[in-house]
């Protein structure tokens, strides 16, 4: 301790004097004032209402024929519906889960009983493209799901990440059918 | 925070007298690029880039200014405001491509200037916080640069933020939340276009006030020279005005010459034609790539391919592209040679001219597509610019042998024995 500190305030007999505390309190308010100052500003930068509200899309799907895709959009999102052909749905299930980046088997990502039906985000799991395939004669990539440009991410028929620089499948929005030739999605 | 000899300040007339009483702006002028600043007598044409640098800024907030008068940050209104501009707004397609270029004007003397610090070890002490201050311009430039591609709401307007905004999905956990919070959104729209445009209007007036901080600094220690040898008396230098505001105005000749050539004759010709498509969120243009001044780094983001150290590819393009201007905030101290010029650092300059061959090579790998051979390419480049920085460098600094040098700036000039006489003459006077 230092013995001139405890000299130059004689009239302290705890070691804190009001004053100190008065400073430190006051800072701290102040403190305490900006952070939450801080709050709204922070805030007002995430998805606003009318973002949000955009959380569902029905979707019409009784056109679509086996072995094709249509692209749709869910909250400004590209989505892919594609029906698949029984032979993709083998090539999916032919895969065995420890060759996987993202392990997944394809009844996890389909309903039960619709497992034709894969419904994914159109959105590449690298840096957001929309990956190739879902049209009539793009490229569909090595594996026969779907390929993106930007950096060449291959998924499978189940849009499963194979090869490439992508970390996920493609992502599984949340939907159900609503009939059997409607789905909803979100 | 000038050389004792630095010629000061008297006005004559006696308003300016009363101006320099009340506040001495003109003062600060003077001492700052005026005769009260000596400047070594030796400096090349590379040391114009600053001045070229500070003049692109101004080119672009003049003509930022008067397009944002004109621009209409709306989805919807976009694109065809940016048309109206080319095509309805007296003069407006000279400004937008005096903009549009500008900023390629703009790269092209920050590189030169950054690799002119490179070449003569400008960053080493005691100019350390000058080059911190100018990594950090480097920075607020590249999302300055970012945001104004976004603003025209074209296909690559509109995919370019798509991808950078992505990068920040990578950072595990909170990463999709992050990216949600800085669109506004889920994927780029009103919300994003309207904040881009807010940020890009203001980030140059931060730029300014960092480049001001960035002369500053320089002003404390004096300018660094092409033979990296230290001022030692008033024969070693000159003062700014009249020497380097002339010389400065003969490169700035030339760099005009040059900007408006490609202005008038060229305008497009650094642009990407599919940004004269309105953006689309359903269709990613079959080849995205940035502006040129970003291909190095994007060819270091597309260089990791599979995942590594348990870190997915996605994180470890991520990491590795931030990491590759991170780094120069530590070249002051991974470059422990006491030699500053490549002049006389024989194996360095060799070293050198491999980083920008280097960087050259990962610039055509960040604009061709993600196929082979250029991933190799690229993984090769992205290698070799990390070793030179944490491997090479400091090996090099620890074993290189330099070639003599001059005793001053003078004697580099005008010879040893010149020096020597005009060294008797000054002391004589």
């Amino acid at each position: 301790m230092d013995s001139q500190a405890v000299a130059a305030a004689p009239s302290d007999d705890e070691g804190v004097r009001r004053r100190d505390f008065i400073h430190l309190a006051a800072i701290s308010w102040a403190g305490v004032g900006t952070a939450a100052a801080v709050v709204p500003l922070v805030y007002q930068m995430g998805p606003s209402g009318d973002v949000l509200s955009l959380s569902s899309a029905e979707v019409d799907i009784s056109a679509i024929q086996p072995g094709q895709a249509i692209k749709t959009q869910w909250r400004k999102q590209p989505v892919f519906i594609r029906n698949l052909t029984p032979q993709e749905i083998a090539a999916a299930k032919a895969v065995p889960l420890s060759e996987l980046r993202d392990p997944q088997t394809i009844d996890e990502r389909t309903k039960p009983g619709k497992e034709n039906w894969l419904i994914t985000l159109g959105v590449c799991t690298h840096l957001g493209c929309v990956p190739l395939g879902a049209a009539e004669g793009e490229n569909r990539g090595d594996y026969g799901g779907y390929f993106c440009p930007c950096h060449g991410s291959h998924y499978d028929t189940a849009a499963r990440i194979r090869k490439g620089p992508a970390p996920r499948n493609l992502a599984v929005p949340e939907y159900a059918f609503t009939s059997d030739t409607v789905v909803t999605i979100g | 925070m000038s050389f004792p000899w630095a010629k000061n300040y008297a006005p004559q007339h006696p308003l300016m007298q009363w101006m320099d009483e009340k506040l001495p702006l003109p003062r600060f002028v003077y001492n700052a690029v005026g005769a009260g600043y000596p400047v070594p007598r030796n400096l090349n044409y590379w040391w114009n880039f600053g001045v070229l640098a500070g003049f692109a800024l101004v080119i672009q907030i003049v003509t930022g200014i008067v397009l944002a008068m004109h621009y209409y940050a709306s989805t919807g209104g976009a694109f065809n405001s940016v048309e109206h501009i080319m095509r309805d707004v007296n003069g407006g397609w000279l400004l937008r491509y005096a903009h549009m270029n500008g900023a390629s004007f703009f790269f092209i003397v920050v590189y030169t200037h950054i690799f002119r610090g490179l070449y003569f070890g400008s960053y080493k002490a005691p100019r350390e916080m000058i080059w911190l201050l100018g990594v950090v311009i480097f920075l607020l430039m590249m999302a300055t640069a970012f945001m104004g591609y976004v603003l025209p709401w074209g296909q690559m307007s509109f995919w370019g933020a798509q991808v950078i905004t992505g990068f920040f999905s990578a950072i595990p956990l909170v990463g999709e939340t992050l990216r949600e919070w800085l669109l506004g959104g889920f994927a780029p729209d009103q919300a994003a276009l309207n904040r881009f445009f807010s940020l890009h209007y203001l980030l140059p007036f931060v730029i300014l006030g960092v480049v001001i901080l960035h002369i500053w600094a320089l002003h404390i220690p004096g300018s660094s020279n092409p033979t990296g040898v230290e001022v030692k008396d008033e024969q070693d230098t000159v003062p700014f005005h009249p020497y380097y505001t002339a010389k400065d105005g003969f490169g700035l000749t030339i760099f005009l010459i040059l900007f408006f050539a490609l202005v008038f004759f060229a305008p497009n010709l650094l642009g990407h034609p599919d940004n004269y498509i309105e953006a689309n969120p359903l269709s990613t243009p079959a080849h995205i790539v940035p502006e040129w001044y970003f291909w190095p780094f994007y060819a270091i983001l597309r260089a990791f391919t599979g995942n590594f150290m348990g870190i997915d590819a996605k994180l470890w393009g991520v990491l590795a592209m931030f990491a590759s201007i991170a780094l120069l905030f530590f070249l002051p101290w991974l470059d422990r040679s006491p030699v500053r010029s490549a002049t006389y650092r024989p194996l360095y300059r060799k070293f050198f001219w491999v980083l920008v061959a280097d960087v050259a090579l990962l610039g055509v790998c960040g604009v061709m597509p993600a196929s082979q051979p250029w991933i190799i390419l690229s993984q090769i480049g992205a290698i070799y610019y990390f070793a030179h920085f944490l491997i090479i460098l400091p090996m090099i600094s620890r074993n290189e042998r330099a070639l003599p040098m001059p005793t001053s700036i003078t004697a580099a000039v005008l010879g040893e024995g010149a020096a020597k006489t005009a060294d008797k003459a000054a002391s004589a006077a």
